[in-house]
C-alpha cells in the first residue's frame, strides 16, 4: 500500500511539474505585457519598454525564467511559498490566492452537496422506475441540461431569479391561474414518481395536487413570502412526515425502534424549540456547527438507548432525522431576519442579490450577516448545481441499472429479503463506488472551472484571478491559479484510486 | 409475429415460449444483416436520435443556405455586416403568427445598430458548428493515434505517452483553451478549432487505449501477426474497425463538449472575436440588452442549446445502437400475440 502510494504521488509529481512547463511556455508565448506600450504615444516610451523589460526579466528566455519560477514555487513544499506577484498590483500571488480560495470554497461548497444529494435521489428514483414516464421525463432533462451553455444559463437566471423575483416581491401575489397550473404539474410529476396502477397515481395526483394548491394559496393570501416563518406546528407536522420518510428508507417501517427513535428526535427537536431562539440571539458560526455536532450526537444517543437487537438502524434513522429537523430550525431561525434584512436600507426590498458575495455596507448581527451570504450564494449555486446536477444523475442511474441486473441482486430477492433491504443494503450501496470516483474529480474541476459562473456573478474567486490575469497580461497570478488547481486535480485523482480501493473488495493495490 | 421456433435449436428442449418468441424477434432482426446495417437499423428506430438527426440536419442546412458560404451567395437578403435601417420600435422581431405565419424582413429581429438578428445567428451558428466539426475530427483523430499506439506497444512508449495524456488533463481545458485563443488570437475559427483540438484529444486517447489493450490479446490480432501482417496494419486494418463504436460515440459526445467550450471561450472573450460572429461571442456582446431586447439573446443561447442537445441525442442513440447487449424489448402484448 505505502509503495503504491509513494509511486502514485511521485508520478502525479512528474505530471504536475510538466503540466506547470506546458503552461508557463504558452503563457509566455500567448501573453505580452509589452503590447499596451508598443501601441502608447508615450515620448518615453523606448524607456518605458526597457523598464517593463527589466521588471519581468523578459529578456531571460522563458525557459529560464520557469526555473526560477520552479524555485519559488517549490518553497511551498518548506512553508515559503514565492509564486511570484502581480506586476499591474504588485500584490503577491500567494496574498491573491488567500483570498480568493475562501471565496471559492464558499461558491461551490453548498453546489457540490445539494447537487450530489438531488442528482443521487432523482438519478435513483429514475432508475428504479426504468422505461417509465418519470424516467423518459429524467433523462430528457438531464440531456437539455447537459446542454445548457452556463453563461446563457447564469445570464437568464439573473433576469429571472434576481430581478424578475425581486420584483415579484414588492407585491407577492399569486394568480390562481399560476396556482392552477403548478398544482396541476406538481400532481403530475408526483404521480410520475410514485407510479403504481392507474387508481394509485390517481390517487396521488389528487392529493399531491391539492397540497400544492392549498400551500400556494395560504403563501399568497397571508403574505408569506414577505415575512417567512416555520413555527413550531409546522415543523413538528414536518419532523414526524421526515421521521417516517427516513425510517422507511434507512430501515422499514416494521422496525418499530427504529420508527421510535425517529420519533423522539423530533421531539427532542421541538422540545428545545423554544430554549434553543434564547441561545440563538448571540449566535456565532461556532456555535452554530457545536450545535449541528450536538444534533447528530443526540440522534445516535437515542437510537443506541432504544436499544433492540440492531441497534445501528434506530441510530441511524434518529441521528438523519434529528439532522433533518435541526435544519428545519436553524431554516426557521433565517426566515425570522428575512423581514429585517429586505427592509433594512441596503437591501431596500430587492433580497436576492446578482453581484459578490456580500452587500457592502450591511451590519447586522450573525443572522442578518448569513442570510445576507445565501441570498447572494442562492443564484450562483443553481447556476452550478443545474450542470452538475444532470451529470450525478446520470451516473447514479446508470450505475444503479447496471448493479441491479447482478446475481447478487437475484440472491438477495430469492432468499427473501425485502424490496427496501435489496435497493437500499445490497444494490444502492454499491452503485456508489463509481459515483465516489467521479465526486472528487468533479469538485476539482469545479474548483477550476466556475471561472463563467464567478465572472457573471461577480465573485471575486479563483475565476476572477484567471480572467484578470489573462486580460492584464499578468503571467504570475495565472501560474498561481494553476499551481492550486492543478494540485488539486492530481490529488483528487490519487484520492479516487484510494476510494476505489478501499470500497470495490475486486481491486487491490498492493498487486 | 408469424415466426413460431417452439424448438431451442441447440439443446433440443421446450424452453419458454416468451423467451422463444424474444430470440426469435432478435434473430429475425439481425439475420443476413451487416454489422454496419444492424447499427443503422438500431439507430433510425431510435425515436430521440432520428428527431435529433433531423432537426440537426435542419440547422446545417438552414445555417450553410440561408447567409451563403464564403463567396456562394446564399437566399437571404441580408448579410451580418450591414447596419440597416430598423424596422420595427426597437428593432423588435418581424416574425408574428397570429392567423398564419408571417416572416417580415427580421425574423429575429435587428440590434440596436440595425444588423439583421437572423444573419448574425446564421453566421455564428456556422462558426460554431465548423469549430465543432473540425475539432470533432482532429482531436478523435489524435487521440486515436495515441491511444492506439499506447494500447498497442504497451511498456515504455505506453507510459510516455499516457503521463503526457495525464500532463494535459491536468490542465482545466477553460483555462488551456483561453491560453490557446489567446495564443492565436482572433484568428480565424480553423485555427481556434485546431489549437482546441489539441487539448481536447485526451479522453479519446484514454478510451482507444482501454479499447485496444483488450483487443490486442484476441486470436484474430495474433493470427494478423503470424499471418505477417505489419503492426501498422494490424493496428488500423484489423483492430481499429473493431473498436469503431465506441470511437463514433466518444467523438460525438466531444462535438457535443467542443460546441460547449468554443461558445464558452467566445463568450470570455478569448475565442472567435468581433469582428467576427460567434453564437458565444453575440451572447457576450449582447447580454446586457436582454431588458430591452431580449431577442438578442435569446436566438444565440437557443440555437447553442439545440445543436448541443442534438448531438448528445444522436450520441445516446449511437450508443444504444452499437451496444450488442441493448435489445429492443418487445412489449408484452406483442409476445402474447407471437
Amino acid at each position: 500500500m505505502l509503495s503504491f502510494l509513494g509511486r502514485r504521488i511521485l508520478s502525479s509529481a512528474i505530471v504536475l511539474l510538466g503540466a506547470t512547463f506546458i503552461v508557463y511556455m504558452l503563457l509566455a508565448y500567448s501573453l505580452d505585457p509589452l503590447e499596451e506600450l508598443y501601441a502608447s504615444s508615450a515620448p518615453n516610451r523606448d524607456q518605458l519598454i526597457q523598464q517593463r523589460i527589466d521588471l519581468l526579466n523578459l529578456d531571460t528566455p522563458a525557459p529560464v525564467r520557469y526555473l526560477s519560477w520552479l524555485g519559488g514555487a517549490a518553497g511551498c513544499l518548506v512553508g515559503q511559498c514565492d509564486l511570484g506577484s502581480s506586476w499591474v498590483t504588485n500584490q503577491p500571488v500567494v496574498a491573491m490566492l488567500s483570498s480568493a480560495i475562501p471565496q471559492t470554497v464558499t461558491l461551490i461548497g453548498m453546489s457540490v452537496v445539494v447537487a450530489l444529494a438531488l442528482g443521487v435521489t432523482v438519478g435513483i428514483a429514475s432508475a428504479l422506475r426504468q422505461y417509465t414516464g418519470f424516467d423518459y421525463g429524467v433523462t430528457f432533462m438531464s440531456f437539455v441540461l447537459y446542454s445548457l451553455p452556463s453563461f446563457w444559463v447564469a445570464v437568464l437566471l439573473k433576469l429571472w431569479g434576481a430581478i424578475g423575483f425581486n420584483d415579484f416581491l414588492a407585491d407577492p401575489r399569486i394568480s390562481p391561474a399560476a396556482i392552477a397550473g403548478i398544482s396541476l404539474l406538481g400532481g403530475l410529476v408526483w404521480q410520475a414518481i410514485v407510479g403504481g396502477n392507474a387508481r394509485r397515481r390517481a390517487t396521488t395526483f389528487v392529493i399531491a395536487g391539492a397540497a400544492t394548491a392549498g400551500m400556494l394559496t395560504f403563501i399568497t393570501t397571508t403574505g408569506w413570502l414577505l415575512d417567512p416563518s416555520l413555527g413550531p406546528v409546522v415543523i413538528g407536522i414536518l419532523g414526524v412526515a421526515i421521521a417516517f420518510g427516513v425510517t422507511a428508507v434507512a430501515a422499514g417501517l416494521r422496525n418499530r425502534k427504529a420508527l421510535y427513535s425517529a420519533l423522539t428526535a423530533v421531539g427532542l427537536g421541538l422540545a428545545l424549540y423554544f430554549p434553543l431562539q434564547f441561545a440563538f440571539v448571540n449566535a456565532s458560526a461556532l456555535m452554530i456547527i457545536g450545535f449541528g455536532l450536538l444534533t447528530v450526537l443526540s440522534g445516535v444517543v437515542i437510537g443506541w438507548l432504544f436499544g433492540g437487537p440492531d441497534r445501528g438502524q434506530s441510530m441511524r434513522s434518529a441521528a438523519i432525522t434529528a439532522v433533518f429537523v435541526a435544519i428545519l430550525i436553524f431554516v426557521d431561525r433565517l426566515m425570522g431576519v428575512w423581514e429585517v434584512y429586505s427592509s433594512s436600507s441596503r437591501i431596500a426590498g430587492r433580497p436576492i442579490a446578482t453581484i459578490g458575495s456580500q452587500t457592502p455596507g450591511l451590519t447586522g448581527d450573525f443572522w442578518v450577516e448569513t442570510l445576507d451570504t445565501y441570498t447572494h450564494l442562492i443564484l450562483p449555486t443553481i447556476a452550478l448545481i443545474l450542470i452538475s446536477f444532470a451529470s450525478y444523475t446520470r451516473y447514479s442511474r446508470a450505475s444503479l441499472l447496471e448493479v441491479m441486473n447482478q446475481d447478487y441482486i437475484r440472491t438477495a430477492r430469492a432468499k427473501g429479503l425485502s424490496e427496501r433491504v435489496v435497493t437500499v443494503r445490497h444494490a444502492f450501496r454499491n452503485a456508489l463506488i463509481p459515483l465516489a470516483t467521479i465526486v472528487p474529480l468533479d469538485i476539482a474541476n469545479l474548483f477550476g472551472g466556475a471561472i463563467i459562473t464567478e465572472r457573471i456573478f461577480g465573485w471575486t474567486g479563483m475565476g476572477t484571478l484567471f480572467i484578470q490575469g489573462m486580460n492584464r497580461q499578468d503571467a504570475d497570478p495565472v501560474m498561481g491559479y494553476f499551481i492550486v488547481v492543478g494540485t488539486l486535480l492530481v490529488l483528487a485523482n490519487i484520492v479516487v484510486d484510494f476510494v476505489y480501493a478501499a470500497l470495490d473488495p475486486r481491486i487491490r493495490v498492493n498487486a | 409475429m408469424s415466426t413460431p421456433t417452439p424448438m431451442n435449436p441447440q439443446s433440443g428442449e421446450h424452453t419458454d415460449p416468451a423467451e422463444n418468441v424474444e430470440n426469435a424477434i432478435e434473430l429475425k432482426e439481425v439475420e443476413g444483416l451487416s454489422q454496419g446495417k444492424i447499427v443503422l437499423r438500431r439507430f433510425v428506430r431510435h425515436r430521440g436520435a432520428m428527431t435529433a438527426a433531423v432537426v440537426l440536419t435542419g440547422i446545417v442546412l438552414l445555417a450553410t443556405t440561408s447567409i451563403g458560404w464564403g463567396p456562394i451567395p446564399g437566399w437571404w437578403q441580408f448579410n451580418y455586416r450591414e447596419n440597416l435601417p430598423i424596422v420595427n420600435s426597437g428593432g423588435a422581431p418581424t416574425m408574428s403568427f397570429d392567423g398564419g405565419i408571417s416572416m417580415g424582413d427580421h425574423p429575429f429581429g435587428q440590434d440596436n445598430i440595425g444588423k439583421d438578428v437572423f444573419a448574425l445567428v446564421m453566421r455564428g451558428t456556422q462558426q460554431s458548428l465548423l469549430v465543432m466539426t473540425i475539432i470533432g475530427l482532429v482531436a478523435s483523430t489524435i487521440g486515436i493515434v495515441m491511444g492506439a499506439l499506447a494500447g498497442y506497444f504497451r511498456g515504455r512508449l505506453d507510459n510516455l505517452l499516457m503521463r503526457f495524456t495525464d500532463m494535459i488533463i491536468t490542465i482545466p481545458i477553460i483555462m488551456i483553451g483561453a491560453i490557446l485563443g489567446v495564443l492565436v488570437g482572433g484568428a480565424s475559427p480553423i485555427t481556434l478549432a485546431l489549437a482546441l483540438s489539441f487539448v481536447t484529444w485526451t479522453s479519446m486517447a484514454r478510451l482507444v487505449r482501454g479499447e485496444f489493450l483488450s483487443l490486442r490479446e484476441r486470436e484474430f490480432v495474433d493470427a494478423a501477426r503470424v499471418a505477417g501482417a505489419s503492426s501498422a496494419r494490424i493496428m488500423f486494418k484489423h483492430m481499429l474497425p473493431n473498436a469503431v463504436g465506441v470511437i463514433i460515440v466518444n467523438a460525438t459526445l466531444l462535438m457535443a463538449s467542443a460546441i460547449l467550450l468554443e461558445t464558452a471561450l467566445s463568450y470570455l472573450g478569448f475565442g472567435i472575436t468581433s469582428p467576427d460572429v460567434s453564437l458565444g461571442n453575440l451572447i457576450n456582446e449582447y447580454q446586457t440588452a436582454f431588458a430591452t431586447r431580449p431577442w438578442l439573446f435569446w436566438w444565440p443561447g437557443l440555437f447553442i442549446v439545440l445543436i448541443a442537445l442534438c448531438v448528445n441525442f444522436i450520441g445516446d442513440g449511437l450508443r444504444d445502437a452499437f451496444d450488442p447487449r441493448q435489445r429492443k424489448i418487445p412489449s408484452q402484448r406483442k409476445m402474447a400475440k407471437g
